[in-house]
């Protein structure tokens, strides 16, 4: 769905010239929703912009739902939605006429926007708002008017731009919601600039992480946090010599990367620790060794941005790009 | 086929936006209106105030001025509209879509001028009160002229602010260009009275080709140098000003 090869983009500023994205290669797949991970600032937005012919590149080309970026802009502006962090409704607008506009404006025949309107409306939960103004809707609703003009057309490709920044929790992982039927249930390709992990992690099967205009990694958000830290498995025995009985045990097998006691706790650093995990807990028990307790903890993926960008995604530089 | 249509879908959400916001329409053409009852009696009852616009009524010779800067304030201003849909991301959503950005400019032009027209008559109306007579064909005449420098300055006023990009440094601007331009082209009383430089530099103002033309539309003498000078002028101006405004909407990073 896109192929990227080498797109960059220099900004001249009075401070001199700016090089927000410095060669990006990477593709999507069909029906895959993948997610750029960075910083603000790290240069998501105006790879975005570029990928949605919004911005020329300064160098370097791409392909967009099948057309060239360059030469076809109008054919890939025709397949493909785009959801910017700002919106993009007039407040004293209705949200039935700002669909109907952008029905028209992607070319839907006027005797078949009506329907149109209809269908997206059910489809992000607006039909019973369509008579409000867009000013008069919540954050959660205006961004889900927002979504349903980029799919208006029923493009398939959808980029989205910070789409649950600045929305309370209930109305993100309600938008998560619309946005994963968007993938399972009309096989849209999804991607998405986002600087919250855990929107990362519940929506993307593939995420780049981009740091100071490069995509510094890639993967899926599973392979990502085996690739830099493995699981932790914490087993919680009876006494401090059943500790070190259990440690003799499990210390030699390969897949233990780690391990430490702390008092009857033992704690183990593995690789793929729900399969670990099953065997430990049967070599424990031939031994007779039973736990009181054992939990399996995964990584987060702030640890693999840490790790790869040598920064918490927490301490924001400041300014989007 | 597809820049017309589209145009007519830009144009007609900016006229649902105008219908929906009265106050605006109402006070638009209050500027005009004010001078023409608090400064034109004035000039009426000024001594020789019959040879001040060379053979015309008063009326018949203020009036063009109003106009004039009906068109120009009432359009200069069109660009602080753009900038805060730049903010609201409004520009970027239409500009993603497959629609001609041409006609992303052109409808909102076609509002301009519309509304400008609206608020003409309106100013017609009342100087027909305050005793304006003149012949109808020059009346359209002007009227049409109108409209052309409305959608020019409106053109360059998209223009100018999809550069500047927020109002701070906008406003600044129109004020330095507007307030000159006023004063040099002889709107408020014709330029035949200025000492030779001011003349001079007055004939550097389009608009002053414009507000002497209208002048002759409105005594009915149509083929004069003036009107066609005047008519010569704004289509110049018009094209200019369109190329200006179209090439800044299709850049690619507006």
């Amino acid at each position: 769905m896109i192929e990227s090869s080498q797109l960059t983009r220099k900004f001249s500023t009075k401070q001199g010239t700016v090089e927000a994205v410095r060669g990006v290669d990477f593709e999507v797949a069909e029906g895959e929703t993948v997610g750029f991970l960075g910083a603000n600032g790290a240069g998501k937005t105006t790879t975005l912009r570029m990928l949605t012919t919004l911005l020329g590149p300064s160098s370097g080309t791409a392909t967009v739902a099948g057309h060239d970026l360059r030469d076809e802009p109008i054919e890939v502006r025709k397949r493909i939605g785009y959801v910017a962090q700002a919106g993009g409704t007039d407040p004293q607008t209705s949200v039935r006429e700002e669909l109907a506009l952008q029905a028209r404006l992607y070319r839907v025949p006027a005797s078949e926007v009506p329907e149109r309107v209809r269908r997206v409306s059910h489809q992000l939960d607006l039909y019973d708002l369509l008579d409000r103004e867009a000013g008069a809707l919540s954050g959660g609703q205006r961004r889900r008017l927002d979504i349903a003009l980029g799919l208006i057309h029923r493009p398939p490709l959808v980029f989205l731009d910070e789409p649950t920044s600045g929305l309370d929790p209930q109305a993100r992982s309600a938008l998560w919601e619309h946005i994963r039927r968007l993938r399972d249930e009309l096989g849209t390709t999804i991607f998405l600039t986002t600087h919250y992990l855990d929107e990362a992690d519940a929506l993307c099967d593939r995420l780049l992480i981009i740091d100071q205009g490069r995509i510094v990694t890639e993967g899926s958000p599973e392979e990502l946090k085996n690739r830099v830290a493995g699981d932790l498995i914490t087993i919680e025995l009876q006494s401090g010599e059943l500790v070190d009985r259990a440690k003799a045990l499990l210390g030699s097998r390969e897949d233990v990367r780690e391990l430490a006691t702390v008092g009857s706790t033992l704690r183990l650093t593995v690789e793929r620790g729900e399969q670990a995990v099953l065997d430990m807990l049967r070599v424990l028990d031939g031994a007779e060794l039973q736990p009181i307790a054992i939990n399996l903890a995964r990584p987060s993926l702030d640890q693999v941005f840490l790790a790869f960008t040598g920064r918490s995604l927490h301490d924001d530089p400041g300014a989007t790009t | 086929m597809e820049l017309l249509l589209d145009t007519r879908l830009i144009f007609g959400r900016y006229m649902r936006q105008l219908m929906r916001n009265k106050i605006a329409l109402t006070f638009g053409v209050l500027q005009p209106l004010l001078y023409l009852g608090f400064f034109g009696p004035l000039l009426t009852r000024m001594p020789g105030s019959g040879a001040l616009y060379d053979g015309q009524s008063v009326w018949q010779g203020f009036v063009p001025g109003m106009l004039v800067m009906l068109g120009l304030f009432g359009s200069a201003f069109a660009g602080f509209g753009i900038i805060g849909e730049l903010r609201l991301g409004v520009v970027e959503r239409m500009r993603v879509t497959p629609a001609s950005r041409l006609a992303l400019l052109m409808g909102r032009i076609g509002t301009d001028v519309v509304r400008i027209e609206m608020q003409a008559v309106l100013l017609l109306l009342a100087a027909f009160g305050f005793g304006l007579r003149a012949p109808v064909f020059g009346i359209l005449i002007s009227l049409g002229i109108l409209g052309l420098i409305t959608g020019c300055i409106a053109s360059l006023s998209y223009a100018i602010a999809l550069f500047a990009r927020e109002e701070n440094s906008f406003a600044p601007l129109l004020n330095a260009v507007l307030l000159p331009l006023v004063l040099l082209s002889g709107i408020l009383l014709p330029m035949s009275l200025a000492p030779g430089w001011l003349n001079a530099l007055a004939h550097m103002s389009p608009f002053l080709y414009v507000v002497n033309g209208l002048r002759d539309a409105f005594v009915g003498d149509y083929g004069s140098s003036a009107m066609l000078v005047g008519l010569f002028v704004t289509f110049v101006f018009t094209a200019v000003s369109l190329t200006v405004g179209a090439l800044t909407f299709r850049r690619e990073n507006a």
